[in-house]
């Protein structure tokens, strides 16, 4: 089973982001960049999967410019086996996205696909289910545990309330949440590997994908500020003050 | 300008939810029809009906729709959007599931998770984990959106004379199956609809003690949350998350035990009404955001505050 799993680069996790001053657009000059922490997940779960049989081969694609080819080396020392960059400029939109990695699933014909949930720099969550619908998979979104059968896949999703169980034909499309699994580090020793495994770079027009834009960000502003209110002394303050003062209990 | 909202609902019932995608709706102008896909869903679409301002409801009632499976659920929902200027749903675990396909088959983006409408093509939306809030302006004729439900005050569930209309056309994509589900059975309210919620953080050190929650939720009719850390720890389910990749709230009370207050948790619960945190760290970023703050160590606070409520 050829296992194919999508990874984004964006602003690492522990960076705290800012508008820039003229609100034109966030503060990225000189930011460390990562892996997506939800498509880092979704790389372990492929992993996992070849470590148990399950998978014969795990393939990675990333959709940006040439800085991506990081984010790509970085899955594959986690251990998967070849890179494949779609090159694009800008900030491909999530539909796009989505266009492009159609055109890759053609080319490639995975039996699973792995993507993370959502970004965390556009936070959309949108492109694992707008490739399903383009492909006319089945999806299971938000996944906590994926276990593969014979022909399917049973996917336990984290909905509102609970937990829901899905089982979708193979091919099929499968969104990580938080508790999917735990990443592990890359050795230095595969960072070594990851740097000769093959990587292909293609163009949009390669896999007939003609990218728009749908979506223009026009600006950008801090949150609005929430003022701090008063430290009390004891709960017995905390409790007369939410009783009289604010008037909530 | 027309707006068709998808609702919220368990066949039986209409989720508040829905309320708030409405609200949002009549802020963008025009007719609001909602669009209620499920199977025996009558009680749903009767809901739909008596909500105010609404000037239509239809009803796609077939058994394929019966969970709601995004497959089938996109292809009946694509199919309604002809003849409407925008496509709606909450940004629900369901809304989020099933939207992008809709988008995607009608070939537009998504404007995901707004919190605010400038005109009928700009939106506010919140990005890096609401760290920012961006502002961005759709060039497609046809509007995809999932709305942030704690930014737009729910309409009223009566008031409203629309007529239900049935809708033909069973789409079974074929590719996806309901096996089960395991949903949390609680006397609690649900998280994102409690006026009172209570939510632990990683200081509660592990899950058994999160059963101090308990007391004070039974005494304040409160929901039970948690931050990201406290799941990622393995304390609670991930059901209970608020935050950024979680849900968002916004009751009349919200109070933080134990949570430091990250970007990622403050983007979940800041707009509560009044928010009280409980930290035995006085440098905790939650108290910059708390209208009251006790430094206390939990332990002791909280049998404290069940005993005074």
């Amino acid at each position: 089973m050829k296992v194919l799993v999508a990874v984004k680069r964006v602003v690492d996790y522990n960076v705290k982001v800012r508008a820039k001053s003229d609100g034109s657009d966030v503060e990225l000059n000189n930011v460390k960049m990562a892996i997506n922490p939800f498509c880092e997940i979704a790389v372990e779960e492929a992993v996992r999967l070849k470590e148990a049989g399950t998978a014969t081969e795990v393939v990675v694609a990333s959709i940006g410019d040439k800085s991506c080819q990081e984010q790509i080396r970085t899955a594959l020392a986690l251990g998967a086996d070849r890179g494949i960059h779609v090159e694009a400029e800008g900030r491909p939109e999530p539909l796009e996205v989505a266009k492009l990695l159609k055109g890759v699933i053609a080319a490639e014909s995975p039996d699973l696909i792995i993507l993370g949930k959502q970004s965390i720099d556009g936070d959309n969550n949108q492109t694992g289910q707008m490739l399903g619908a383009l492909t006319g998979m089945g999806q299971g979104t938000f996944a906590s545990e994926v276990s593969v059968g014979d022909g399917t896949v049973q996917v336990i999703r984290e909905v509102d309330g609970g937990l829901q169980t899905v089982e979708l034909t193979l091919p099929a499309i499968v969104t990580t949440d938080l508790r999917l699994n735990e990443p592990r580090y890359a050795s230095l020793p595969n960072i070594m590997k990851a740097k000769k495994k093959p990587l292909e770079t293609f163009s949009p027009s390669d896999l007939g994908v003609d990218v728009q834009s749908h979506v223009t960000l026009v600006s950008v502003k801090p949150p609005a500020e929430r003022s701090a209110g008063i430290k009390v002394e004891s709960v017995e303050q905390l409790v007369d003050k939410l009783k009289n003062e604010a008037k909530v209990i | 300008m027309k707006t068709l909202i998808v609702a919220e609902h368990d066949n039986e019932s209409l989720k508040p939810a829905t309320l708030n995608a409405v609200a949002a709706a009549q802020q963008l102008g025009g007719d609001v029809d909602i669009l209620v896909v499920g199977s025996g869903c009558q009680g749903a679409a009767e809901a739909a009906a008596s909500v105010a301002g609404v000037a239509a409801v239809l009803s796609a009632d077939n058994a394929v729709y019966e969970h709601q499976l995004a497959e089938n659920v996109s292809l009946a929902i694509a199919d309604q959007a002809e003849g409407y200027d925008c496509v709606m749903a909450a940004a629900t675990a369901n809304g989020k599931n099933f939207m992008p396909r809709v988008a995607a088959l009608l070939d537009v983006a998504q404007i995901s998770d707004i919190t605010g409408i400038i005109d009928a093509d700009t939106f506010e939306r919140p990005i890096y984990a609401g760290n920012v809030m961006a502002t961005v302006k759709s060039s497609d004729v046809k509007k995809v959106i999932t709305v942030r439900t704690t930014a737009f005050d729910a309409v009223a569930t009566e008031g409203g004379t629309a007529v239900v209309q049935q809708v033909d056309g069973a789409h079974d994509a074929g590719v996806s199956r309901f096996v089960g589900e395991e949903v949390a059975v609680s006397d609690r309210p649900e998280l994102t609809a409690a006026s009172v919620v209570v939510s632990g953080g990683r200081g509660m050190q592990n899950g058994d003690n999160f059963s101090m929650l308990e007391g004070i939720a039974d005494k304040l009719n409160a929901a039970i949350g948690a931050s990201r850390a406290a799941v990622d720890a393995g304390f609670v389910p991930n059901d209970y998350q608020v935050g950024q990749t979680g849900k968002i709230v916004a009751p009349d009370l919200y109070i933080a035990v134990g949570i430091s207050g990250a970007i990622q948790h403050l983007a979940g619960m800041k707009d509560s009404k009044v928010i009280v945190a409980i930290n035995k760290d006085e440098d905790a970023p939650i108290f910059q955001v708390a209208d009251y703050g006790l430094v206390a160590d939990l332990f002791s606070a909280l049998p404290e505050l069940e005993a005074a409520l």
